[in-house]
């Protein structure tokens, strides 16, 4: 049988996905992404051989920032096409606006028919990013899914939405002033949720079915907040923050035949 | 990933600069006179018409970018941060050996920088007429050409006849035809020639300062090219056909056009000061050699310019004649007549051209490298 292997190396994680002939899903693999793609490549490869698959019984396909260091894949496609592909296999829809938080950066892909048709990224600045979220959950003691779950009781504050390095100042000054936490906590979602529809706004071809994928698709908060802002419920599926690693061993399989 | 096939001897942008300085230093020492010149505003046959050589001041590369933000500010247009740093810092050799500067009042980063390089030489600022269309917009304009002559004769001490420009103006048109034959290569389907070596001879050429041997040069590659087309590419699947459009990409020629090219699309065209732009429109040799300059110049498509119709114009004729499959616009960082005009250009393009836009901001660093290929590499993957 031959295994189809999708590879997702962002800034933080690596996600593996194995599927078989008829795309079922065997495996999902986690890891931390660490300082070196290189080195955690090899060790997915190193833990894909103990489940006995080899570059002779597979076709994979390499995805994300890191994707140009794996050596064994067949080809590398980039993350905004797997994750397009990735979100409608998850939700097994085919025109769908796809919603991507990652580490680095944030994604917003409309897919029509299958195709990806329009896509936005945010630029150089982190804001609206899953590293915005940490350095901010950082600044308040928290982990990011207590942030969000605090913001779900906060209100009426609100912080730049432009800067990551602004919007740290301007929280000090928050906690310095005795604002409460959970009020903080709001602040930084809703700024993060505008900061996304924002974006969303210059999409072209954008679908009424918005899925969130990622890392933070599990934030319950933070896809009603988004749900809001852009006025149409967000979808997180399962295996949400494999969308890209799905995507990726989909296109694998395309490859293989 | 694919290989840019280039012909042998090719020389980079960056080397043929390096060339170019040791040409430049020679005709210093024999005295020839020297204008440094930026912009496709630049009345070129003027300075041809003093017998002087124009050189292209336009800054590359962020290694000056320290010197220009001692004075300018740090979010402003590289190309401007760049052309400054450049000359303050005393590291841009054509700024060195130019006599003189001429600029045109373009966009207000550009005019205010130009306040600033005069305290370090002399620097003509042509006074541009904000929009093309409105009334006395072309007298204007004839008079700034006018005042570009008198400052050329006093600087030079010479006077600058009507037969002469017209000797240049018949000259730069020959030249300007060959330049555009040249582009048009890229009509071709599957295109033979790479739009980064394209992007690279032309901009290279603008250190080329002998025009004959340069139209004869082009004219030789594009029979060359014409050939190769008949015996190796006609009849064969084309990879997904570019056309750039926005602000000028020679800063930017490696990070964007050949990254492009090398994540599997063809850059077929330019539809930016890189480009054809300004080829297309010959000088009228029939009236006033003055007025002819005045009327032709004022017609460039800049952003600058407000309205600026004649750009959609273009952009809508170069999609269909270059065969685009999608359009890709290279803004660079703080410029902002192209990045407010360029959401009606998505539009433009994705609307009434129904094709595919992808808009790339960036500066001169490579920091942004894997950010900009992800981009590139997805747009390319939507139009396989
Ligand atoms: S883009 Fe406009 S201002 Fe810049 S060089 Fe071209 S014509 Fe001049
Ligand atoms: S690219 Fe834009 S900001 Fe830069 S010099 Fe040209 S018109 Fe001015």
């Amino acid at each position: 049988m031959t295994h189809y292997i999708g590879i997702d190396i962002g800034s933080t994680c690596a996600k593996t996905v194995v599927m078989d002939e008829n795309r079922n899903i065997l495996y999902c693999l986690l890891q931390p992404t660490g300082w070196s793609s290189v080195d955690t490549a090899e060790s997915i490869n190193a833990q894909l051989s103990e489940l006995g698959i080899t570059p002779g019984n597979s076709v994979s396909v390499a995805t994300g920032y890191g994707r140009v260091s794996v050596p064994f894949a067949n080809k590398c496609v980039t993350e905004i096409t797997c994750h397009g592909k990735g979100a409608c296999f998850i939700h097994g829809m085919n025109s769908l606006t796809v919603i991507d938080i990652g580490g680095q950066d944030t994604k917003l892909i409309a897919v029509e028919n299958g195709m990806v048709k329009d896509f936005v990224m945010n630029d150089k600045c982190s804001a609206g990013t899953g590293r915005f979220l940490e350095v901010m959950a950082n600044t308040l003691a928290v982990r990011p899914d207590e942030l969000c779950e605090l913001a779900s009781h906060g209100g009426n504050t609100s912080i730049s939405s432009m800067c990551t390095v602004f919007a740290e100042s301007e929280i000090i000054s928050l906690i310095g002033r005795g604002e409460q936490k959970e009020n903080i906590a709001y602040a930084v979602i809703d700024s993060i949720a505008k900061k996304v529809a924002s974006q969303a706004s210059r999409l072209q071809y954008a679908s009424s079915a918005i899925c969130l994928t990622g890392g933070l698709c599990g934030f319950s908060y933070l896809r009603s907040s988004l749900s809001s802002l852009l006025g149409a419920p967000v979808l997180a599926g399962q295996n949400g923050r494999y969308a890209g690693a799905i995507g990726a061993a989909l296109c694998a399989a395309a490859v293989g035949k | 990933m694919g290989e840019i096939k280039l012909p042998e001897g090719f020389v980079t942008y960056p080397e043929a600069r390096k060339k170019a300085f040791l040409t430049l230093k020679k005709m210093k020492e024999e005295g020839r006179r020297i204008v440094g010149v930026f912009c496709t505003y630049t009345p070129w046959e003027l300075i041809d018409a003093a017998d002087a050589a124009a050189v292209v001041l336009c800054g590359i590369g962020d290694e000056n970018m320290p010197a220009a933000e001692k004075r300018l500010p740090k979010n402003l247009c590289p190309l401007i941060k760049a052309s400054y740093g450049g000359a303050v810092a005393d590291r841009c050799p054509f700024f060195y050996f130019s006599d003189m500067v001429l600029g045109e009042t373009t966009c207000d980063g550009k005019k205010k920088m130009y306040e600033l390089m005069s305290e370090l030489k002399h620097t003509h600022v042509m006074q541009l007429p904000p929009g093309q269309f409105g009334r006395g917009a072309l007298e204007f304009w004839k008079a700034s050409v006018e005042s570009l002559k008198d400052d050329l004769e006093q600087f030079y001490g010479i006077t600058i006849t009507n037969d002469r420009l017209r000797e240049a103006i018949h000259l730069r048109n020959r030249e300007r035809k060959a330049i555009l034959d040249f582009y048009e290569i890229g009509c071709l389907k599957p295109s033979p020639i790479s739009g980064y070596e394209l992007n690279t001879v032309i901009t290279s050429n603008e250190y080329a300062f002998d025009i004959n041997k340069k139209i004869e040069a082009l004219e030789q590659r594009i029979r060359e090219l014409k050939d190769l087309y008949e015996r190796e590419y006609k009849g064969k699947k084309s990879r997904p056909r570019i056309l750039i459009t926005g602000c000028p990409t020679h800063g930017v020629i490696n990070k964007v056009i050949k990254r492009i090219e090398e994540l599997g699309a063809d850059v077929v065209g330019f539809e930016n000061c890189c480009g054809p732009r300004e080829k297309k429109d010959p000088i009228d040799e029939t009236i006033d050699p003055i007025t002819a300059i005045a009327e032709k110049y004022l017609r460039v498509n800049c952003s600058v310019m407000s309205p600026n119709p004649g750009r959609f114009k273009a952009l809508g004729e170069q999609i269909h004649d270059y065969q685009a499959d999608g359009v890709i616009e290279v803004l660079l960082q703080a410029c902002h007549t192209f990045a407010v005009e360029s959401d009606s250009v998505r539009r433009f393009v994705t609307e009434e051209k129904g094709i595919p836009y992808l808009s790339i901001t960036t500066d001169y660093s490579t920091t942004d490298q894997g950010q900009i290929d992800t981009r590139i590499g997805a747009f390319i993957e939507l139009l396989s």
